[in-house]
């Protein structure tokens, strides 16, 4: 009897054991995040002005005289909306596909590997490989081929996370689509109107991707203090100014690192936030 | 496809190298000289591995044992509040994870954990002798990629151990056996291939990791003989060269290659990783 008791108290202390172990390490991880963000937060919001936000960087600006970092700015902003919009035309049409005329099984499973696959090349080869495009071809590094190798970065993310909610969508409403009489494009039209809140968070989750990947765009897309103006000219980008500010000796210009990291840090958190929100918001309208 | 034409595009790059040089001597080569034409990858293939080996070290256990928590206790909505959390994690572009290592993990381990180390372990155990005082290297690089891969792990582990069939767990509770107890057999006997797959995407991605890596980890090309050497992992080596890569005859080709052989592991890894747990979930179901 003893011994059994024994036993049941050990049973139960290895459980609250395991139990505090998990709870700790999921604690530790959600700590980091709150500090990776106080941290910025904290060192970025001294250097924050409206004149970072507004204004190009000046002649002295990388030895600590005004300007600002305009140029990332908006930079980043055209070279992620391209790529986003790129991709879009890309995985739409894919995914689509894949849940209405393709047969179940083979090529689906194949392509979902192949998606995952490109999901897990690391961003920097990516940014090699249009290199070596743009060596050959002759091209300077350029907003261009900055949208065209970001593309190649988003698009397995945008595609498998429609693909993730497209599977979604009922089988019940797929079959009495088909019963009503309605044909494939028709189901492919319903299928679209009940995924649209997902389309819009694959597209927001595939944008703060984008906006922040610096690897791709190092070698591609250059960098520069002016604005763009064309598709054919280098272009700034956010995570390259944080990078290349925090590079100089001189702690004032560091500073304004922080607060560049701080921007971009606040624009995808709420990127992705709004993401979260949008598909708990919209999704409410869709059948389930 | 795409796979397929990356792949022979940087092959097509590289070929002036791989017609110079054998696989053996690039790959066994110790020194990178690119003026002299000396292009041996050995230190940065270990750069990498090292960096990359002191990240799992630091994710793979917290990470898995969050994985099967979110999968096995948390109740629905508190998976609702967790994930997105998670997900916030994945999001952090890699320059501000390296930025926060600048700021905070690298005075960190100068500050405290080198000079305890130095003070109690030192020459105790392998690889803690302390030999770096700024900071910078392998322990500090180590931390920031654990960080960025957990998410992943976390991730998948919890996909796989979601798809353990529900009737083997509610036979296992109705014989007895403690939660706890549960997960342990259900580990043990389903999701183990899942979480080593888990572990193996998430190598698979802090191997190509660049810039958190590459802004903390010192940049010195060397095999490492403590925890707090710096290193140069590879696609660092990539970054920062891409200036003046133009200038050096083969040099281009050199970082090609390199952008191959980051590539090819990568590839392997992944598609290793996907095929079990797509198999695992199949089975299942």
């Amino acid at each position: 009897m003893k011994q059994v008791r024994r036993r049941r108290v050990r049973r139960a202390l290895e459980e609250q054991c395991f139990l505090w172990l998990m709870r700790l390490s999921l604690l530790g991880a959600v700590g980091v995040l709150g500090m990776i963000v106080g941290v910025i937060c904290w060192r970025g919001v001294g250097a924050l002005s409206w004149e970072m936000v507004s204004s190009l960087p000046e002649g002295g600006f990388y030895l600590g005289r005004e300007g600002g970092i305009l140029n990332a700015l908006v930079g980043s902003l055209y070279l992620a909306c391209g790529a986003t919009v790129l991709a879009l035309c890309l995985a739409v049409p894919v995914v689509f596909y894949l849940h209405t005329y393709a047969s179940k099984g083979r090529l689906r499973h194949s392509v979902r590997l192949a998606l995952d696959i490109l999901w897990g090349i690391p961003s920097i080869v990516y940014g090699a490989f249009g290199f070596a495009w743009m060596v050959s071809l002759g091209v300077r590094a350029s907003l261009l081929a900055g949208i065209l190798t970001l593309a190649l970065v988003v698009l397995p993310i945008l595609a498998r996370t429609l693909d993730e909610v497209v599977e979604m969508t009922p089988v019940l409403l797929r079959e009495s689509t088909l019963a009503l009489g309605a044909t494939r494009l028709e189901w492919m039209g319903v299928l679209l109107r009940q995924s649209l809140p997902g389309l819009l968070t694959a597209i927001l989750l595939a944008f703060g991707r984008g906006i922040g990947d610096a690897a791709s765009v190092l070698f591609t897309a250059g960098y520069t203090d002016n604005l763009p103006d064309s598709l054919l000219r280098p272009v700034a980008s956010l995570p390259l100014a944080v990078f290349f500010l925090l590079g100089t000796p001189f702690p004032e210009v560091q500073a304004r690192a922080y607060a560049a990291a701080l921007i971009l840090t606040a624009i995808v958190l709420g990127v992705s936030t709004f993401a979260h929100l949008s598909l708990a918001r919209l999704g409410r309208y869709v059948i389930r | 496809m795409v796979v397929v034409g990356v792949a022979a595009a940087l092959l097509l790059r590289s070929l002036p190298l791989l017609s110079t040089f054998s696989l053996f001597e690039l790959w066994g080569g110790q020194v990178w000289q690119p003026m002299r034409g000396l292009f041996g990858y050995a230190p940065f293939v270990a750069g990498s591995l090292w960096v990359t080996a002191v990240a799992m070290a630091v994710a793979v256990v917290p990470a898995v044992f969050s994985g099967i928590y979110l999968a096995e206790y948390v109740s629905e909505r508190g998976r609702g509040l967790l994930k997105p959390l998670l997900d916030l994690l994945v999001g952090i572009p890699s320059v501000v994870y390296g930025l926060w290592g600048i700021l905070f993990v690298v005075p960190l381990v100068r500050d405290w954990i080198g000079p305890w180390a130095e003070q109690t372990v030192g020459d105790g155990l392998p690889f803690w002798g302390r030999t770096s005082p700024s900071g910078y290297g392998l322990l500090s690089a180590g931390l920031v990629l654990g960080i960025m891969v957990f998410p992943l792990i976390v991730a998948v582990t919890e996909e796989v151990m979601r798809s353990v069939p529900r009737e083997m767990r509610e036979a296992l509770l109705s014989l007895g056996a403690t939660r706890w107890e549960t997960t342990k057999c259900s580990v043990r006997c389903v999701g183990l291939p899942g979480i080593l797959a888990a572990v193996v995407l998430g190598f698979s991605r802090a191997f190509g990791e660049t810039l958190a890596v590459m802004m903390t980890v010192g940049n010195v090309a060397q095999f490492p003989s403590t925890i707090f050497d710096p290193v140069y992992p590879l696609p660092a080596l990539i970054a920062n060269n891409y200036g003046e890569m133009m200038s050096v005859p083969l040099y281009e080709a050199a970082l090609m290659h390199a952008a191959l052989l980051l590539l090819g592991v990568v590839v392997v890894f992944n598609v290793g990783a996907r095929l079990v747990i797509e198999r695992l979930v199949r089975r299942i179901r």
